[in-house]
């Protein structure tokens, strides 16, 4: 890491669809798992022998056990629609980071290998075999996908880019050829319970600093509890939020409104992680047996509720798939729905009376919000339409007194990734991270310029943390991030129940 | 990859953190910090053997703000903050000083 040789793209003067440069991200990958790392997810550690009948056979189970994937790659009519909706292709302006070109690289095995005309034809179809220059496209561009699903919003069809890149990434680890990055993380999650690898001595001796700092900073006896048996709420939190910054101030915000209301919780060392990075790789079996471990915590401490901290993948886990996972969650109390959501719950505490916001202690924000892709595309909070928009932003609204959105085509179900996305999230990838961060930076710079925004909140872990390091290629301070909990925890009324 | 320590080759991983533990040395510290391009200071130095003295107790690296407190006890409260920190170690207290103290690299959305 000598010297920074990443630089940010300019600001485009007009936001249309940027011209092709073949091939300016043909050299960026992930580093390759190791043995190690493959073999504790249940994956071969090297490349296997007959890697190409392995590799297609693989992606023949997949498509027979998804009828989702085989209709995106049976329906798309190359209408277009989708070329400059991906936030990697405006920011690095390499056609393969179009959705339907990276649709294609795994389409065209598919074709090949079982369609009709893609066995008998396959020139004329654009067909290919799985050779080993499709195996690096797929390892480059399927690690160039974030897997945000903002393509799929204006897809006529409603194909799913990041189905397939799900897809393309398992069949890569079906024949030993892994990220790193992912792999690693998952393989501690398996061990420890966490993506850091926190044992429970240094998560208790953090938890118990933050305890310490709470009753600094507010006087009042704030507890960050952790295996305590019989609370009422276990809260599954993204690790992040023990170790960075600005992670860290959210979870001290959790602390303050569980507190406030009265509501006794607790975490888990044992499931001490919300993110489920299975999802980015589509490994179902990895996915079922980190999201276990949360069962059997919620069991074993005697629980009523679960509640998910601010983590935008662990959220669609939690809201769209642990039911099929792990449920029924019979055992807990369904006046809640389960699970919930930790804006959920203060927006619920908010409306009851049961906590009071007091907006001026944020005058000094002038606040913006970042719509994380998984929230927004693939999931809901409360019980209207639209929820995991409003409930958000009606929190920030109550807790601070200067709020502005950025502009429509970004924000909501439009909006664009941070660029860290999907198991992204790693060093060797900045220069495609600070890239793709240029729409979302666009959008930024405007709300900066028109209305001084100086706070800019987001509700997942990896979106923090992506912004804490891209803000500074784009000349935003790396501190504007900002968790939404710690602005609520700054402006919650602490004293008395009401 | 590899880093010359007066005359012994070290082993590192692809970027740049220490294969064995065990390799560290003052010296290997202090290479480490060359090919990040940093000098070090005494200041460098204390949160350096903060953190490995954090991580023979707990066998992780100390979150950020557990570091940010200590320096801050250390060194004065002026300097107990991450900006201090990033300051001293551009690439993130977390990561480079890690990665200069020879301790594995934090992993996770961090």
């Amino acid at each position: 890491m000598a010297k920074d040789t990443v630089t940010a793209p300019k600001y485009r003067e007009f936001r249309e669809i940027p011209v092709i440069v073949e091939g300016a991200m043909a050299e960026s990958k992930p580093y390759a798992a190791k043995p190690a790392h493959q073999e504790s997810v249940g994956f071969p550690g090297e490349l296997v022998d007959n890697w190409q009948n392995v590799a297609v056979k693989k992606l023949g189970e997949l498509v027979s056990e998804s009828r989702a994937l085989q209709v995106f790659l049976d329906t798309c009519v190359k209408c277009g629609a989708c070329t400059d909706k991906c936030h990697y292709y405006i920011g690095t302006q390499d056609p393969n980071n179009m959705p339907v070109a990276r649709q294609d690289l795994l389409r065209k095995v598919y074709r090949r290998h079982y369609t009709f005309a893609g066995k008998y034809f396959p020139k004329l179809v654009g067909a290919l075999d799985f050779t080993e220059e499709v195996r690096d496209l797929w390892y480059s561009y399927f690690h160039q996908c974030s897997q945000c699903r903002r393509c799929s919003v204006f897809c006529p069809y409603g194909i799913d880019t990041a189905e397939i890149s799900m897809a393309g990434r398992e069949v890569l680890d079906s024949i030993g050829v892994g990220q790193k990055y992912c792999n690693e993380i998952l393989g501690k999650v398996h061990k420890i319970g966490n993506n850091l690898g926190l044992p429970e001595p240094a998560l208790v001796d953090t938890l118990e600093g933050l305890e310490e700092d709470l009753e600094e900073d507010t006087g009042h006896k704030i507890r960050v509890p952790v295996d305590e048996k019989g609370a009422e709420v276990l809260l599954i939190t993204p690790s992040a939020d023990f170790f960075a910054e600005p992670h860290i101030d959210g979870l001290m915000g959790y602390a303050k409104v569980f507190h406030q209301a009265g509501i006794s919780w607790t975490l888990s060392s044992y499931a001490s992680e919300a993110a489920n990075f299975s999802m980015f790789i589509g490994s179902h079996e990895n996915l079922k047996k980190a999201a276990m471990r949360i069962r059997e915590a919620a069991i074993e401490l005697g629980v009523k509720r679960i509640v998910v901290g601010e983590c935008g993948h662990a959220w669609r886990v939690a809201y769209s798939f642990w039911n099929t996972l792990i449920g029924p969650f019979d055992f807990l109390d369904k006046k809640y729905p389960s699970p919930s959501h930790i804006c959920e719950v203060t927006y619920d505490l908010l409306q009851k009376g049961a906590i009071k916001l007091d907006p001026e202690a944020n005058d000094h924000r002038i606040i913006t919000f970042h719509d994380s892709c998984n929230v927004s595309r693939a999931s809901r909070m409360g019980d209207m339409p639209g929820g995991q928009f409003i409930i958000p932003r009606a929190l920030l609204k109550a807790a601070a007194n200067n709020f502005y959105d950025m502009a429509p085509e970004t924000i909501h179900e439009n909006t664009f990734c941070c660029g860290g996305g999907g198991g992204l999230l790693t060093d060797e990838l900045m220069d495609l991270r600070v890239k793709g961060a240029l729409p979302r930076m666009e959008a930024l710079a405007e709300v900066v310029e028109k209305y001084d925004v100086n706070t800019l909140v987001a509700i997942c872990a990896i979106c923090k943390t992506q912004f804490a390091k891209v803000l500074p290629y784009y000349q935003f301070p790396m501190d504007m991030i900002t968790s939404l909990h710690q602005v609520v925890g700054d402006a919650i009324i602490l004293g008395e129940n009401h | 990859m590899a880093l010359d320590v007066g005359g012994k080759s070290i082993e590192t991983d692809e970027e740049g953190y220490l294969v064995n533990r065990d390799d560290w040395t003052d010296d290997v510290a202090k290479a480490i910090a060359v090919a990040e391009g940093l000098d070090m200071s005494e200041n460098h130095w204390e949160v350096v053997n903060f953190l490995r003295e954090y991580y023979e107790e707990y066998q992780i690296a100390p979150a950020v703000r557990v570091l940010t407190k200590a320096i801050g006890k250390k060194l004065g409260k002026d300097k107990g903050n991450s900006k201090y920190l990033y300051e001293l170690f551009p690439y993130g207290p977390a990561k480079q000083a890690c990665k200069i103290a020879g301790l594995p690299k934090p992993t996770g959305c961090v």
